[in-house]
Parts: C-alpha cells; sequence; structure tokens
C-alpha cells in the first residue's frame, strides 16, 4: 500500500556485489515536499541507493515505494514520477542545450507548444537561454549542472533525486546550484540529495542521513547531528609558556599543547563565539600570536560516530 | 502504465537524436569509401583474369555484373562494425542513466541507433549501386524485382545493424566493440561474393553454400541478372529474420542486465 505523506519508503534495502556488501539494511522515509540527504564518504553507498531508488539497479532484498509505486513491479509508474540528476553529467555532448532540452520535452511527450513553452521557461530559470545554441560540451562544469537538473525538471518530477550535485563546482556555482535546489522544494517538490560535504547538507536538508559501509549510523535534523558533534573549536597560538599559562587559566576545561604552545577552546564556529574568546582573552589582557577557527565538517562526524576517520574508508572506495 | 504505446513515438525521438549526433560525426562516408574501393580493385585488378573464370571470355565486364552483390554484401557486412562503435561510446554516456529512468519505450535508444544506421547504410548501398553502373554493372531487372532487390537489402541491412548493436552492448570498450563484428567482413569471401562456391574445395564450399550471406547474394544476382533464384530468396528473408530476432533479444539482454525492464 502506498504510503501518501512518504515520498520516499525504503525499509531493510540490501545489495551485494559478490562477497562486497554495498547497502546492508538501510530505511529510509521521506516525507513528501522535503529535502532529505543521504550523507557520507566515497564509497559508502550513496550511489548505489539512488541508482536503486530510480530502477537503474536491481536490489538484493527491501521494500521499495517511490510516490506510492514499487519499482521492482512497476518500474515505469516510478519513472513517471521521478527525475535523477546523476553525478555524472547526463548531457548528451553532441547536441546543443536546447537540443538536449527539446529531446526531454519529446521524451516526456508533452505536445510542440506545451514542451517548447516548457523548454524557455526553464531555460530562462537556469540562465542558459543565451547558451542554448551551443554545443554542451562548451558549457562550463557549473553551465553543465543547470542544463543537467533543466533537463531533469522538463517531466515535471514530483521526486528528484540529486547524486551529489554540486561535486567537482566552484563556490559561486554551488550557491547558484543551491537556490536551484530551494526553488524546487517551494514547488512542492521532494528531493533526496547525496553529498560528501556537511555544508551542503546543512544548508539544504530538513533531515540527512549518515551512511557509512552500507548502514545508516546516524539520522536526524542537521541541528540534532550538529549536536552529536564536539569537533568545533578555535585554536590559538601564542608567543610563549607564559601567554599559553595565562590563557589556559582563563578558559579552564580545553586543550593544552606545550610544545606546540595551543590552546585548542571548543567552540560552534561562529562570530558570536569568537568575539566571546577574544573578550575573554582581552579581559586578561593576554596577547595571541596566531587564531585559527576550525568547524565541524564530515571528518569531525564521521571521527565522532565511528571512532576513526573518513580516510580509513578510503579502502573501500574503488569497490562501488 | 506501459511504455511500449510510446514505441513509435520514442523510437521517432531517437531517431532524430541520432541524426542530430551524426551530423558532427557522419559514418556514410566509410560505408561508401570501402565497398567503392574494393570494388574499383576487384573490377579493374582482379577483373580481367577473374571474368574469365565466371563465363568463358568473359573479362572485366562479366566479372562486373558478378561481384557487384558481393560489393554491396560487403558494405552491408562493414556496417555493423561503425554501429557497434557508436553504441559502446554511447552507452559510456551519461545520458544513457537518464533515459533508463525515464519513462519511454525502453529500446528506444537502440532502435535510435538501428534506423539511424539503417538510413545511413541503405543511402550507402544506392551510391555503390551507382558507382557499380559506372564501372560496367548492367543489371536488366523490371522495377518489381529492383524493388523486392531493395527490400531484401533493407531487410538484411536491419539484421546486421542489430547484429552491430548487441555488440556494442556486449563490449566492455569502445575498441572490443570495433572488433566484435569483424569477423562478418570476411562473409562475403568465404561465399559466393567474389568467385562461386563451387570453384572451392570440398569443406570451404560446403561452408560457403550454406552461410547466410550467400542466399542473398544469389538472390541479388537473380534479381538484379536474371540468374536462377532457386531456394536462395527464402532462404535469404528466413536468415535475415532470424538473426534479426536473435541479435534484437540479445541486445535487449543486455541493455536490461543490471536494472528493472
Amino acid at each position: 500500500m502506498p504510503t501518501p505523506s512518504n515520498a520516499i519508503e525504503v525499509t531493510g534495502l540490501r545489495k551485494a556485489y559478490g562477497d562486497k556488501t554495498v547497502l546492508d539494511g538501510i530505511d529510509l522515509h521521506v516525507p513528501a515536499g522535503t529535502i532529505f540527504s543521504l550523507l557520507g564518504p566515497n564509497g559508502a553507498g550513496k550511489t548505489t541507493a539512488v541508482n536503486i531508488m530510480s530502477t537503474l539497479l536491481r536490489p538484493d532484498a527491501g521494500r521499495i515505494r517511490i510516490a506510492g509505486h514499487d519499482p521492482a513491479t512497476h518500474a515505469d509508474d516510478v519513472r513517471a514520477a521521478i527525475g535523477l540528476t546523476g553525478q555524472f553529467s547526463a548531457v548528451d555532448n553532441f547536441l546543443t542545450g536546447g537540443e538536449n532540452m527539446a529531446l526531454m520535452a519529446d521524451l516526456n511527450h508533452l505536445d510542440r507548444r506545451e514542451g517548447r513553452r516548457r523548454v524557455a521557461d526553464l531555460l530562462e530559470r537556469f540562465d542558459l537561454t543565451e547558451a542554448a545554441g551551443k554545443h554542451a560540451t562548451t558549457y562550463s562544469g557549473g553551465m553543465r549542472r543547470r542544463l543537467d537538473l533543466a533537463m531533469t525538471l522538463v517531466g515535471n518530477p514530483r521526486v528528484v533525486f540529486l547524486d551529489e550535485p554540486t561535486t567537482g563546482l566552484d563556490p559561486r556555482s554551488r550557491r547558484t546550484m543551491w537556490d536551484s535546489i530551494r526553488t524546487l522544494v517551494a514547488d512542492g517538490v521532494t528531493i533526496f540529495l547525496t553529498t560528501q560535504y556537511l555544508e551542503e547538507a546543512d544548508q539544504l536538508a530538513d533531515r540527512v542521513a549518515l551512511l557509512d559501509h552500507g548502514r545508516i549510523i546516524a539520522e536526524g535534523t542537521p541541528a540534532e547531528l550538529k549536536r552529536l558533534i564536539p569537533g568545533g573549536h578555535i585554536r590559538l597560538r601564542f608567543a610563549g609558556l607564559a601567554e599559553l599559562e595565562s590563557a589556559s587559566r582563563v578558559f579552564g576545561a580545553s586543550t593544552r599543547d606545550d610544545d606546540a604552545l595551543t590552546l585548542q577552546v571548543p567552540s560552534d564556529g561562529g562570530v558570536r563565539s569568537l568575539r566571546e574568546v577574544l573578550d575573554r582573552l582581552d579581559g586578561a589582557a593576554v596577547e595571541i600570536a596566531e587564531l585559527t577557527v576550525h568547524t565541524p565538517d564530515l571528518d569531525d562526524v564521521f571521527l565522532t560516530l565511528t571512532g576513526r576517520p573518513d580516510t580509513a574508508i578510503l579502502e573501500g572506495a574503488n569497490n562501488r | 502504465m506501459s511504455t511500449n504505446a510510446y514505441a513509435l513515438r520514442d523510437s521517432t525521438t531517437m531517431l532524430r537524436r541520432y541524426l542530430l549526433r551524426a551530423r558532427r560525426y557522419p559514418l556514410i562516408g566509410f560505408l561508401i569509401g570501402i565497398p567503392v574501393i574494393m570494388l574499383l580493385l576487384f573490377v579493374y585488378v582482379f577483373g580481367g583474369t577473374l571474368g574469365d573464370g565466371i563465363a568463358a571470355g568473359g573479362g572485366r565486364a562479366a566479372y562486373a555484373n558478378y561481384v557487384t552483390p558481393g560489393i554491396l554484401l560487403l558494405a552491408i557486412a562493414s556496417a555493423p562494425q561503425l554501429t557497434s562503435i557508436g553504441v559502446a561510446q554511447d552507452m559510456a554516456e551519461g545520458i544513457i542513466a537518464r533515459f533508463r529512468t525515464m519513462a519511454i519505450f525502453r529500446p528506444a535508444v537502440l532502435t535510435g541507433h538501428v534506423l539511424g544506421n539503417l538510413v545511413q547504410l541503405v543511402v550507402a548501398l544506392a551510391v555503390v549501386i551507382g558507382v557499380a553502373v559506372l564501372v560496367g554493372f548492367r543489371p536488366n531487372a523490371t522495377p518489381v524485382e529492383w524493388l523486392a532487390a531493395a527490400g531484401l537489402l533493407t531487410l538484411v541491412s536491419f539484421a546486421v545493424t542489430w547484429f552491430g548493436v548487441a555488440c556494442g552492448l556486449t563490449a566492455r570498450t569502445v575498441e572490443s566493440a570495433s572488433n566484435l563484428p569483424m569477423p562478418l567482413i570476411l562473409l562475403p569471401f568465404l561465399g559466393s561474393g567474389f568467385v562461386p562456391t563451387d570453384s572451392m574445395p570440398g569443406a570451404v564450399s560446403w561452408a560457403a553454400e550454406y552461410q547466410p550471406f550467400t542466399p542473398v547474394m544469389e538472390t541479388l544476382r537473380g534479381l538484379l541478372l536474371g540468374t536462377g533464384i532457386g531456394d536462395s530468396a527464402w532462404l535469404a528473408v528466413a536468415w535475415s529474420a532470424a538473426i534479426t530476432v536473435f541479435c534484437y533479444l540479445w541486445a535487449k539482454r543486455r541493455f536490461n542486465r543490471d536494472g528493472v525492464a
């Protein structure tokens, strides 16, 4: 039975390649009209999960409903409801941007007038109208991703899968992409987003699940997850031991390194906490030689939740 | 819902995609160039001697008639290599994943390749026939016989194009996609394409007699030049149909190997 309130319902999803388990029984519940982010390092199984939900891959076990339909028995109903913008650009390089869009209009079986209107709207919305006559190979990375997403939207999908939509983009293009994604949700679309960047999940997602070695190791709102991470701190370096000594008295509980003459003060990385640290140092008249702010990132999440750094997972990254 | 209702519409869309792509890399040059070079080689270099073996004192003129159906089949046999490369390259592109997740007639991307290759091959065959006439090919076919010959050429082209698509889907790399269909090029030689099969020694002659291209070439000779056809016509049609069905199922299976059909 379809669950009307949840656009994505997954329980006990498993997939293995030979004896290499990629997904080890994951559950996902995504309410319609929200952004859900699956966060994890390379090789965690994110793309495999997306490929299964988008009918590209058959699971070994598990119950899946996408927009109320079972991909195993009603793949075409799932396909009619979804859109996929993959990690690797799903654009036809031999065609122009406009031809790519027209191709999508035809494959979505829109009538000619409706198709043209929709293509023109989306090209405009993604700032591609001027580039529409150029071959997709000449596009910049950011333009390709925008074209990719615009092509996905021609069919008016209710559920959109975005597999690492900003990997490899410069910060400005990344922000443009984020804005586009936010606009989509405002239109009532459900978004399933995979990313390696905590910041991206934080910026966009209503709920985040952490995937590691094919298991969900934590799930919650970004704020809930960040509370699990003690990794954020301000690192202070001093000119001499005397200053370090005084500062250490000011802050009490903190991590002190006498050799490096540094002190790590817990912080959420925000301006307010930074100002507070500086005020307290001023109050005690302690001079600092150097200050760096360390905000919690994916490494901290994995270090905290798995007891090992993210890089330890790299050995498994070759097996997808 | 069923996407079969969109079979024609989606295949036409994919044909249009193929032709848009083909503007940048037209294959028709290869499809015409190779058989024309072979035609000139066989008629002007070997033709004088070989023609005397076909008919006493026949010479070059007799051989131009004899070899043209063989050259046409050579053109057909070399086509799946290009189809295979094209399909393998296309499958490596991200857009195929997009097609697979859309509610479209599933084999449409393949039928697009087939129809696109078929159109180019049929045009190429027409050009090769034109060149053959220029170098001495003298068919005596009626319009109905011409039509039947064109139909048979199209049928065989359709079959080998599906073979090319299946090879392209089976190959792991573009290099192997190029090599897989290559042995097909030998078939016109190991058949009645360039010399009659009864001039060959026992086992070779038997193999040449019963391979799929020989009845096609014999039927073409019958239709265009008025030689005897016998069983060849239905054998040619049966072979084409069997190869088409087999390769279509093979290609479909390869295309759906990981996902949900």
